[in-house]
């Protein structure tokens, strides 16, 4: 590190900026690195590393990565949020059961509709006050831009502008189409942000009425930071804004998120304590350095999300129910579990059968036994074996190990198989569009924590997830009736379980394991694990 | 002469003019035979169908392809190379931006390998069979059979991570320096125009690993074409007579030999330095360092079309200019040589 750029006596363009940038303290946008001197800077300045790339500071903008979500959740504020929780290992988590306010003091819901009071002091980085029109526009600008901030929309039933109605100054009503556990919930995702309507408006053409171009190089929020500098491709800075009112101040006054493509300089930068994070490490560095003491490795299990092998029913042999069932026990869960993810996660084979819990995921009936799949194998129109393809994606590293393990193993009952590697662009509309691979990987994570919701995406007839051409009338009535039923109305445990008895029966999707977020710190406290799968830094702070 | 020779490059810059024509009919074909779909590929993970038919139409990839083909062209004639769907940045701005950091890398490690390569093929033509021909042959062997990517993580981990000499491998700049103001692009020239030799030291550091990797695998080809070409022209008729005249052996060694040594030399460093530039992505990838490579690999992917056709006409170009360079080189070398021959 250079903990000598700064102690030179010379004047230099540095000691000048430094100078004049304290004189501008509080002027707005400042500059990188000129504020603060450096020995202050150190303890208030958390950095991060990551492998992913942040493309835009826009998340609704067309084209936007998931890695960008970060900033919509670091620079803007949501009506409301989700509370912290502790899991068993001791480490912090967002709470899904728990609702609580961001730009929203309060609000009450009706049978037709949720009205919000908005805090009447929160402003946003240029000092103009949050009213319910910018809420109202930004809501506008979420349903209308299209691509997948309008479908996560969809998901809460927020489909139309016409639902949002700004009341006064500070009241504003969003109407229901019907009532859903899920609306509230799908406010607090990192997509119905409230913008600076003002501001985007004077940027807005014509050609860009909601002002993408603007507000992907600028945040124009109200949130715990702002980005005060972005370089494509290498860094990202966050810096705190001092008047926020959506929640307790960030201990940390910068954050700086650095792109380190090599994940093994990510974890040299981490261990060494040059960085204080090194966000999404691969599993296997999770398990070598959970001994290190220098270092905290946090591996949450990731909410209703779930790695699995797919049988597309659009494929002859998988229509019939023992060939299922053979694959299913011929899977070599514990090695595949040890080898693809090194352990970090948790099991989904080898459950008693007896659906006990709502819990989801929860493990299924079925566990390694080669026997038994060569008796049902023995049972089905295949007994003599059959060929098949197992595709799977190269940009996703779990894939290619467990391929290989399921290859030997079904080798051994008379499945015979080849690996069929489909590049990243192409894997998406093989697998969930044009759902053509028979037997393949799969992975669907679902940003709302409810059985029903993991269900409607991977188990209902053409939706996006059910990779396997999966079609049961009994599945889309139930999941058609529990979708947006509260979870504590009576009918709701007694229909999941259904759900999940039929899931273990008609397997259109063996569930492996649920993958782990990785996340190691060295000298940086307050990290919290979001169903977003990005960093948060609004709890970071330097220990 | 001076005339003749500036007739000669503005033929050479005409004869350019198909191949560039040429590389964009192509490239723009070729991206689009690519298997994937960038409107599925961007409409994100949650997408349905009619959200993958919006982007399609924002995109212009629901026109057909010769429509597509007169708007690229279009934009191109203006100089507009597009815009990255994957980094959301203009394709020119972008490749302004990492093109010089390619280039100060590639410049840098061929100046290190050039300085290393030459005189060590010098001292192993001159005695061959020799203990310095035998070592010049282990480096460039060893040079060459390590992939880069393995040299430069084992230079991280001495250097870095065991010695903590070197500085974290983040980039061109540690994150407390700022970007000296822009005028080549490059740091170390940037910073040492306006004196920031803080700046100037930081940069260094930084590129120095980098620099070391890249050179080690260049200095194979530079090292053995100049041992091939020294021992061709100490064996040559020419450097006997000069030797039978009582010539001084510096004078006999580099104005004789080495001058005409130098055309396959130059030739080599030419085609070194293009492949280098193109091919140094995983140098890149280790060090972080924000790079034209790294780039057109990200691009290709997720099916980029603009920025995978905007780094292969850069290319192009680049490729155009420095062959005429070398062309130009080859003259001034040796004054038998012409354009037109």
């Amino acid at each position: 590190m250079t903990e000598n750029s700064f102690s030179r006596a010379a004047p230099s363009r540095r000691s000048f900026l430094q100078m004049s940038g304290a004189m501008a303290a509080g002027a707005g946008v400042l500059p990188f690195l000129k504020v603060l001197p450096a020995s202050a800077q150190a303890d208030e300045t958390v950095v991060v590393v990551t492998g992913q790339t942040i493309n835009s500071l826009d998340l609704h903008r067309t084209g936007t990565n998931r890695a960008s979500y970060q900033v919509a959740v670091n620079c803007y504020d949501r009506l409301v949020s989700f509370g912290t929780k502790e899991l068993p290992d001791g480490s912090l988590s967002y709470d899904y059961a728990t609702i609580v306010p961001e730009l929203a003091e309060s609000w009450e819901i009706s049978e037709d509709a949720i009205v919000f009071k908005l805090k009447p002091d929160a402003t946003f980085f240029d000092g103009t006050p949050v009213t319910a029109e910018d809420v109202r526009w930004s809501f506008e600008r979420a349903v209308s831009v299209g691509g997948f901030p309008t479908v996560q929309m969809k998901a809460g039933l927020l489909e139309k502008p016409e639902q949002f109605e700004a009341l006064d100054e500070h009241t504003f009503k969003v109407n229901l189409l019907r009532p859903s556990k899920l609306t509230l919930p799908d406010l607090a995702v990192p997509v119905p942000i409230v913008l600076n309507s003002a501001l985007a408006k004077e940027n807005a053409t014509a050609d860009d009425p909601w002002a993408t171009e603007f507000v992907h190089q600028n945040t124009i929020g109200s949130g715990a930071f702002r980005v005060v500098r972005w370089d494509p491709g290498q860094q990202l800075v966050y810096e705190r804004n001092d008047d926020w009112k959506g929640g307790p101040l960030p201990g940390a006054r910068r954050v700086i998120v650095r792109e380190v493509p090599n994940p093994s300089n990510r974890r040299a930068l981490v261990v060494r304590g040059d960085v204080q994070m090194s966000f999404g490490i691969p599993n296997k560095d999770a398990q070598e350095l959970a001994d290190n003491p220098d270092l905290e490795v946090f591996s949450t299990p990731i909410e209703n999300c779930i790695h699995c092998i797919g049988l597309n029913y659009a494929f002859e042999p998988f229509q019939d129910p023992d060939v299922r069932k053979a694959v299913a026990y011929a899977i070599p869960y514990a090695d595949i579990f040890q080898t693809a993810a090194y352990g970090r996660g948790a099991p989904m084979w080898g459950g008693s059968g007896e659906i006990e819990s709502i819990a989801w995921p929860q493990p299924f009936p079925y566990a390694t036994d080669l026997d038994k799949a060569k008796a049902h194998l023995d049972k089905s129109g295949y007994a003599s074996g059959f060929e098949v393809p197992i595709s799977i994606s190269i940009d996703l590293d779990w894939m290619e190990p467990t391929a290989l393990l399921l290859q030997e193993s079904l080798a051994k009952i008379g499945i015979a198989t080849t690996i069929e590697k489909i590049p990243g662009a192409n894997w998406r509309t093989a697998a969930l569009v044009e759902k053509r691979l028979p037997l393949h990987l799969e992975n669907f994570g679902g940003w709302l924590n409810t059985p029903c919701y993991y269900f409607f995406w991977a188990y209902k007839e053409g939706h996006l997830f059910n990779s396997s051409n999966y079609a049961n009338p009994e599945v889309e009535r139930l999941v058609d009736e529990t979708l947006h039923m509260p979870m504590d109305d009576p009918a709701y445990a007694p229909k999941i379980k259904r759900l999940f008895e039929i899931a273990f029966e008609d397997l259109p999707r063996i569930p492996l394991w649920q993958p782990a977020l990785n996340v190691a710190t060295n000298g940086a406290t307050g990290y919290e694990y979001w169903f977003h799968r990005q960093l948060d830094a609004r709890g970071l702070a330097r220990s | 002469m001076a005339a003749g020779r500036l007739r000669t490059v503005v033929s050479r810059v005409a004869q350019a003019i198909p191949v560039v024509i040429g590389v964009v009919v192509v490239t723009f074909l070729l991206t689009r035979m690519l298997p994937g779909d960038p409107a599925a590929y961007f409409a994100g993970a949650a997408a349905d169908a009619q959200s993958i038919a919006e982007i399609r139409t924002a995109l212009g990839l629901d026109r057909p392809l010769h429509e597509q083909f007169v708007f690229y062209v279009g934009d191109l004639l203006q100089g507009d190379l597009g815009q990255s769907i994957s980094t959301g940045q203009p394709v020119a701005v972008e490749l302004a931006r990492r093109l010089p950091a390619s280039l100060e890398l590639t410049l840098l490690a061929l100046l290190l390998s050039c300085a290393v390569a030459l005189p060590l093929g010098i001292l192993a033509a001159t005695r061959p069979g020799s203990l310095a021909d035998h070592a010049c042959r282990v480096l460039v062997t060893a040079g060459v059979s390590l992939p880069t990517f393995f040299t430069g993580l084992a230079l991280i981990y001495v250097f870095y991570y065991l010695l903590g000499w070197a500085p974290a491998p983040l980039g061109r700049l540690d994150f407390v320096y700022l970007e000296p103001p822009r005028v080549t692009g490059f740091f170390l020239i940037d910073a040492a125009l306006i004196g920031d030799w803080q700046t100037w030291w930081g940069a260094l550091r930084q590129i120095v690993l980098p620099a070391v990797t890249l050179a080690l695998f260049t200095l194979a080809p530079l090292a053995r074409m100049t041992r091939a070409a020294m021992l061709q022209a100490l064996s040559s008729d020419f450097v006997r007579t000069a030797r039978a005249a009582g010539l001084r052996r510096s004078t006999v060694l580099y104005t004789y030999a080495f001058r005409n040594a130098l055309l396959p030399v130059i030739t080599t460093l030419g085609m070194v330095f293009s492949f280098t530039l193109g091919a140094n992505v995983l140098v890149e990838k280790v060090f972080a360092w924000p790079g034209i490579g790294s780039y057109a690999v990200d691009a290709l992917v997720v099916s980029d079309y603009a920025a995978v056709q905007g780094f292969v006409l850069t290319m192009a170009l680049l490729f155009v200019a420095l062959n005429l360079l070398i062309d130009i080189a080859y003259t001034l070398i040796d004054p038998r040589i012409g354009f037109d021959g």
